[in-house]
């Protein structure tokens, strides 16, 4: 039980933290024109052998693995060898970025000008900065930035420009590509284009896996991706995607580099551009396709102020010393190393324990505004509003609450409470309004003039979900200590047995919802217990645990963080049970459980009117498809396992004890 | 004890011996007289495989060979190297000769001193500026050694009575002089140099002993049978895997078999190209003696002006011109060797047999273990007529490993091809000795410009090859030609012999350099390893990177020296060797540090697909290296082989426990299938029982593979393989005889 408890808590990756410069403060005083016209000299890697974009191509089309799967693939389907050949060409041509200076130069002087006018301030921890000059010239360098905004990528290449270092090559989604012009300026400013799903397809996998390894192994820049795959529309960390990170991680595994440097990125954003964009999303309106004239059409956001952007570089991470003790290298010794194989267990184990606490060195560097703090406490408190000083005074509380669980909160110390909540306020005033001294959780000015009660309820839910895309934000600092919480109130036993069982149910059913780390579930408990018991507000002994006088407070809020989410499970719960009589797809699966909820929404039979979110639909189910719950048939259709599913909603709805429960180990 | 196996009716012999060493058998062997006369059947025709020895019958007597060699022993001992004293001519705490050792001298210039080396006598004016910016070292700091051997500090010897008296009747020499066992009691491994340089001594040989043939060899070790007394032979002394030390519980008496004294050529054979030798002679006199009748083996490992033959053999040795003689594997014909149980040898001297596993690759790379080597015939070759060294200067070392490759790729290897990578080029550079002429340095100086300014090579990337050429004049040009056209290939310029001929200097007196780093606080070794040609590159660049970190993460103050050479060449990969050094001011236990940074290194080898040695032999089996589950297999094999030999009766020096669980476990199991194979002879059935047997988890496939071994070869011994080894799978019997025969000699 002791064993892999040792992890967080002295974890190098995480903790302790640097102090931020404001980068825009030397642009608002000098020219942008000489900033982009700048002398531009990176450091760069210690045994880079310098090529340029074309001959990297090259390199990857000529090496061992592509030519050996392009004469395994013709081979296979009987096509002559040069046709296979022109094939990976052309997906290479599709795929590869084409990095120039003077592009980049463009971008530094546009995005110099939009940054000032959109943003109060864009801080950058520069020992970070110091820290990633340092391990570019070590080792070859990825970056894994979080991934909130469209914006992410071209900040982070007008951050690494403004700071002298070599420019990244970015994984981009297809989808850019249909920016015309746009798509090309991207990839001249170092982006290159992956397929969202390829599937079986051997070939482009080969190109595309060879194309970053060759940039990898010459270190020719910092390859960067997102390791969420996508940004995320609830400002959730999303589960990571293991796809390239397998691949960067291969040549270190395979011993042709000696190391290789994962450096996690936190952008926090106060305000993100998307806000109101991604609430859409999770109602239902499809998101707009990616277009030059919709970006043209954006640029009223170009006059509404976004606050500040906060960009931690965090520590770099050796994926040798990861390895060491999880990986062994030998299993690559039996085989020519170009030869395409899967990986063993352990690996995949691996790169998936790597994945995921690169997520949470993401979530722990991000930095928190006072907004977001004030965000979860309106969302608690939705029917009946607080007034100004209520709020300020639960604000400072949880403020105190928060830091005591080490939250990497921005608070601004030397002004006032009041004066901090009433600027986050004004901020925010798209989303919040005061009125009669009340704070209320509505449009300011929007008056009631929407027709039918169905798109009242739904222009309200965009307000809920744009505010909850906040609260998300501090979700992982409360998130392991609201599970323990909900578990102990679940429970209503004082057996630490009984509410561990409790515990790790719930963070077994929530594990495709949040970033819970693999296999770490008695250290997770640990760490909340110990957190709980630190702030007074649980009594923990060897055997039993107990809730003190003054917990109730700390516990309320607690459970009502994870409230929603409990909500919106049994909510998918119950209409799996109930209307699933006929072939339920996995496509019709949201379009259906969305009418379910707003009937039961105007009936009153709910009041949650977060459980509208699309994204939590998904993880409910792909939760339910994991615990057996549902089940995949022929052509997508879900089938139901009813007593299962009655099962888990009996538990979740605290009816039952956990099912399954195991011997605990405690 | 040793007629009654080889004699040709075996059984009755071999259970008269049985009870002359009055063990029991296990019960294996009751399986009726039946199966005892199907298996005297078979031995009557093994004994046609084994040819006995003409004086097989006949009891041995120590005196006999004396008598034989007594005029000739006269002549011969003058040219012989290798004094019993050996510390007369030789340092005991340090590399080779007494009189030759590099130091700087009173001006602060580095100076090799004696007559024996062609650098001796002269200045090198270089070395002190690389020694100090390399390693941070200063002349001021100084860490010299104890001086003089202090007779106190050493325990006294357990000497087992019986046997001294039974050994001082057989007219065999032997002694126990402090001096003598001092001697014996290490190999060239870092921590044992550095402890003899501080004067601490573990456990030492009780009794030094010198046969002077075959047959005092097996006379020793029946003696040391008789008494349980342990045997560890000793060659040349130049080992570096440890196999030299005792170990340091060993309560038993412990002999060290010094087999310097074994050093004649007792035939040569110029119809089949072969020489017979005792194993006792060391490189540089064979060589020498062979050479005077106009032949050589080619046989030059690094080691070899104190190495031995019986050495090479029992660590499987490897020559810098193996690309034309071979290894040793390829070079020895016949191997004798003296075992707890009787003599080993083959019947014949034929140049390939297929009647199962050769039983020479089992003495070859057994270190020691399994018994002495007593005598080897090697193939020689007539003595070339024209030799020339060469150089190739590469950009840089990747652009040098592809043409090694190339070069391997069509077979046209020189004698000797090596790449040393900008480190290793720096290093040489700064052995140079000081030229007296202004022309030669002007020259050189001409050379150095061309090189770097004209061609545009980077002086820390650039990379030099060294070749020795040899063979008939006309070939060598031609073969000359030919290489250096691939070196041109890959950007290689030829760079002149001398640069090659210092190539070669080099590692003849690293040894001795690292005593001089040793007397200023700068400790280092080498290592190698054999790997796949496409990873060739990546191990240098990821072994040499590990080193420097891990050098960082232990605390050493000063940057190491971290270098290799790609130092052979062979069809599907290459041997690559690291050098490493460092300067250990600062540190509380350097020796301990060292261990640390080597075993990482290795572990990085094992990681990046190289194998744990190439040719210096298995160092780690016996200090708790956790073998690579490739290498694993091997050691259980062995171990198992071993056990089958039943010379190796102390397991506790092998650290390796569950290989030796699993040798206990496997000889029920053998017992089994020999009666199987005799009834039913069907292999099937034993495959069935090997799977249907429960596997331990940890030893799997080490285990599987060293049972296959054994199975194998008991079906094959009770075939056609003389009963002296199907006796010992039945009779198992633990602490009787020998213990740990080790290793008699390191190949560097």
């Amino acid at each position: 039980m002791a064993s892999k408890a040792v992890y967080t808590r002295g974890d190098p990756m995480l903790k302790k933290r640097d102090d931020f410069e404001d980068m825009l403060e030397e642009r608002r005083i000098s020219s942008d024109l000489r900033f982009a016209a700048k002398c531009f000299m990176p450091v760069l890697y210690k045994g880079l052998t310098p090529c340029t974009p074309d001959t990297l191509k090259s390199a990857a089309l000529h090496s061992d693995p592509v030519n050996y799967v392009i004469h395994q693939v013709a081979k296979e389907t009987g096509k002559a060898l040069d046709d296979v050949r022109a094939e990976a060409e052309a997906i290479l041509d599709e795929m590869a970025h084409r990095l120039q200076l003077s592009t980049v130069r463009f971008f530094a002087f546009m995005l110099s000008k939009v940054f000032k006018t959109l943003f109060h301030s864009v801080n950058v921890n520069e020992e970070g900065i110091q820290r990633l000059q340092q391990a570019i010239q070590e080792h070859p360098v990825v970056l894994l930035p979080s991934h909130r905004s469209y914006m992410d990528f071209l900040l982070m290449s007008y951050i690494l420009y403004t700071y002298d270092l070599s420019l990244p090559v970015i994984a981009a989604g297809m989808d850019f590509m249909g920016m015309k012009f746009v798509g090309e300026m991207l990839r001249m400013s170092g982006a290159f284009f992956i397929r969202r799903s390829f599937g079986g397809d051997r070939l482009y996998w080969a190109v595309f896996s060879e194309y970053v390894k060759t940039i990898v192994k010459n270190g020719y820049a910092p390859v960067e991706f997102f390791l969420e795959g996508t940004r995320s529309r609830t400002a959730k960390s999303l589960t990571p995607k293991l796809g390239l990170l397998n691949i960067v991680m291969e040549p270190f595994l395979k011993g042709e580099v000696f190391d290789v440097s994962l450096v996690p990125v936190s952008i926090s954003y106060e305000r993100i551009l998307e806000e109101a964009l991604y609430a859409r999303e999770l109602l239902g309106v499809p998101k707009p396709k990616e277009s030059t004239s919709g970006l043209f059409k954006a640029r009223k956001i170009l006059r509404e102020d976004y606050g500040s952007i906060h960009v931690y570089f965090g520590q770099p991470v050796s994926v040798r010393s990861l390895a060491h003790g999880h990986v062994d290298r030998c299993q690559f010794n039996l085989m020519p190393r170009h030869i395409p194989a899967r990986p063993r267990e352990e690996t995949v184990h691996f790169v998936n324990n790597t994945a995921y606490r690169l997520v949470r060195a993401q979530e722990e560097n991000s930095v928190l505004k006072p907004w977001v703090l004030l965000a979860t406490l309106l969302l608690q408190k939705q029917e009946a509003p607080m007034t100004l000083d209520e709020l300020t005074e639960r604000a400072v509380w949880l403020r105190d609450l928060s830091r005591q669980y080490g939250a990497f909160l921005h608070w601004p110390d030397q002004m006032h409470p009041s004066e901090v909540v009433s600027s986050s306020l004004a901020l925010h005033g798209g989303l919040v309004r005061v009125s009669e001294g009340r704070v209320h959780l509505e449009q300011a000015g929007a008056a009631e003039a929407a027709s039918s009660p169905e798109d009242q309820l739904l222009s309200r839910a965009v307000l809920v979900l744009s505010c909850a895309s906040y609260r998300n934000q501090a979700l992982h600092v409360f998130l392991r200590p609201a599970l323990v919480a909900s578990a102990v109130r679940a429970t209503s036993s004082a057996r630490k047995v009984e509410v561990f069982d409790c515990f790790r149910f719930l963070r077994d059913v929530f594990s495709n919802e949040f970033i819970l780390c693999p296999g770490a579930t008695m250290q997770d408990f640990e760490e909340a217990c110990y957190l709980l018991e630190k702030t007074g507000a649980l009594h923990v002994t060897q055997h039993d645990m107990a809730v003190t006088k003054r917990g109730q407070k700390t516990l309320d809020f607690l459970t009502g963080m994870l409230e929603p989410f409990l909500q919106g499970y049994l909510v998918v719960c119950r209409f799996l049970l109930e209307e699933s009589a006929e072939a339920l797809t996995q496509k019709s699966f949201i379009p259906a459980i969305r009418q379910f909820i707003i009937k039961h929404l105007l009936q009153g039979r709910l009041t949650q009117l977060e459980v509208l979110s699309s994204d939590l639909h998904k993880n409910a189910l792909a939760a339910l498809l994991r615990l057996g719950a549902v089940r995949r048939a022929q052509q997508d259709t879900l089938r139901v396992n009813k007593v299962k599913l009655q099962s888990v909603e009996d538990a979740l709805g605290g009816k039952l004890p956990p099912p399954n429960v195991a011997s605990a180990r405690l | 004890m040793n007629a009654a196996h080889f004699s040709p009716q075996p059984y009755d012999s071999y259970t008269l011996s049985r009870r002359q060493h009055g063990s029991s058998m296990a019960s294996g062997s009751d399986g009726g007289s039946e199966s005892q006369q199907v298996a005297q059947q078979r031995l009557r025709i093994i004994a046609g495989h084994l040819r006995a020895p003409a004086d097989s019958g006949s009891a041995i007597v120590a005196a006999e060979c004396k008598a034989q060699g007594s005029e000739a022993d006269a002549v011969q001992q003058e040219k012989r190297t290798m004094p019993r004293r050996r510390q007369d001519i030789m340092k005991w705490n340090g590399w080779g000769y007494s009189d030759s050792r590099f130091l700087f001298n009173k001006k602060g210039q580095a100076e090799f001193t004696g007559k024996r080396y062609r650098l001796s006598g002269m200045i090198i004016p270089g070395l002190k500026d690389w020694f100090e910016s390399t390693f941070g070292a200063s002349l001021q700091h100084k860490t010299p050694p104890t001086p003089l051997l202090n007779n106190n500090a050493v325990q006294a010897p357990t000497l087992n009575e019986p046997f001294v008296d039974d050994l001082k009747s057989s007219g065999i020499p032997f002694s126990h002089d402090a001096e003598d066992r001092v001697f014996r009691s290490h190999g060239h491994c870092l921590h044992e140099i550095f402890a003899m340089r501080e004067g601490r001594f573990g456990r030492l040989p009780d009794v030094v002993v010198w046969p002077n043939c075959h047959n005092d060899v097996v006379k020793v070790v029946e003696l040391a049978c008789k008494h349980n007394v342990c045997v560890i032979p000793y060659g040349g002394g130049t080992s570096v895997s440890s196999a030299l030390e005792c170990p340091a519980d060993e309560a038993r008496c412990i002999v060290s078999l010094d087999t310097s004294q074994m050093n004649r050529i007792l035939w040569i054979d110029e119809k089949n190209l072969t020489a017979h030798l005792e194993a006792g002679i060391i490189g540089q006199d064979l060589e020498r003696q062979l050479n005077e009748s106009g032949y050589c083996t080619g046989h030059e490992p690094d080691s070899m002006e104190f190495s031995s033959v019986g050495g090479w053999v029992a660590t499987r040795a490897s020559g810098m011109k193996k690309n034309i003689y071979g290894n040793i594997e390829d070079l020895v014909v016949h191997v004798k060797m003296v075992t707890p149980r009787g003599v080993i040898e083959k019947s014949c001297q034929g140049p390939r047999m297929s009647t199962g596993p050769d039983v020479h690759h089992f003495i070859m790379g057994s270190e020691g273990t399994l018994g002495v080597v007593t005598e080897v015939t090697m193939k020689i070759r007539p003595m070339p007529e024209y030799q020339k060294y060469g150089s190739v200067v590469f950009p840089n070392f990747e652009k040098g490993v592809a043409c090694l490759r190339e070069v391997a790729k069509q077979r046209c290897a020189p004698a000797s091809i090596r790449l040393m990578d900008n480190e290793q080029f720096k290093f040489g550079h700064a052995l140079k000795p000081q030229v007296s002429s202004l022309f030669t340095s002007f020259l050189d100086g001409l050379k150095k410009l061309y090189i770097t300014k004209f061609k545009g090579f980077d002086q820390n990337r650039l990379c030099v090859a060294t070749l020795l050429f040899e063979g008939d004049r006309e070939k060598v040009l031609q073969h000359e030609k030919q290489v250096y056209d691939i070196a041109a290939k890959f950007g290689g310029l030829a760079a002149g012999e001398d640069n090659g001929q210092r190539g070669y200097m080099l590692t003849f007196v690293i040894a001795y350099l690292r005593d001089l780093g040793m007397d200023y606080y700068v400790i280092g070794e080498s290592f190698e390893t054999s790997v796949p040609w496409d990873r060739v590159l990546d191990i240098c660049r990821n072994v040499k990177a590990r080193i420097v970190g891990e050098c960082k993460d232990k605390g050493v103050q000063f940057p190491p020296l971290s270098t290799c050479r790609v130092t052979q060449t062979y069809d599907a990969g290459a041997c690559v060797y690291f050098y490493f050094a460092f300067n250990y001011r600062g540190l509380a236990d350097p020796v301990h540090v060292y261990e640390q940074v080597e075993h990482a290194a290795r572990e990085e080898i094992l990681a990046n697909g190289g194998s744990l040695s190439h040719h210096h032999g298995g160092k780690t089996s016996s200090r708790g290296f956790s073998f690579a589950s490739r290498e694993r297999s091997y050691a259980c094999a062995r171990l198992n082989v071993q056990d089958l030999c039943d010379t190796m009766t102390n397991h506790k020096h092998n650290p390796n426990t569950e290989v030796c669980n699993c040798a206990g476990v496997s000889v029920v199991v053998i017992i089994i299938l020999i009666l199987y194979v005799r009834l039913a002879g069907q292999i099937p059935i034993i495959f069935l029982i090997l799977i249907m047997f429960p596997l331990p988890n940890e030893v799997g496939e080490g285990l599987i593979i060293g049972w296959l071994y054994k199975i194998t070869l008991s079906i094959r011994l009770s075939h056609n393989l003389p009963c002296f080894y199907v006796s010992n799978l039945q009779k198992k019997k633990k602490n009787e005889t020998i213990s740990k025969i080790s290793c008699a000699s390191k190949i560097k």
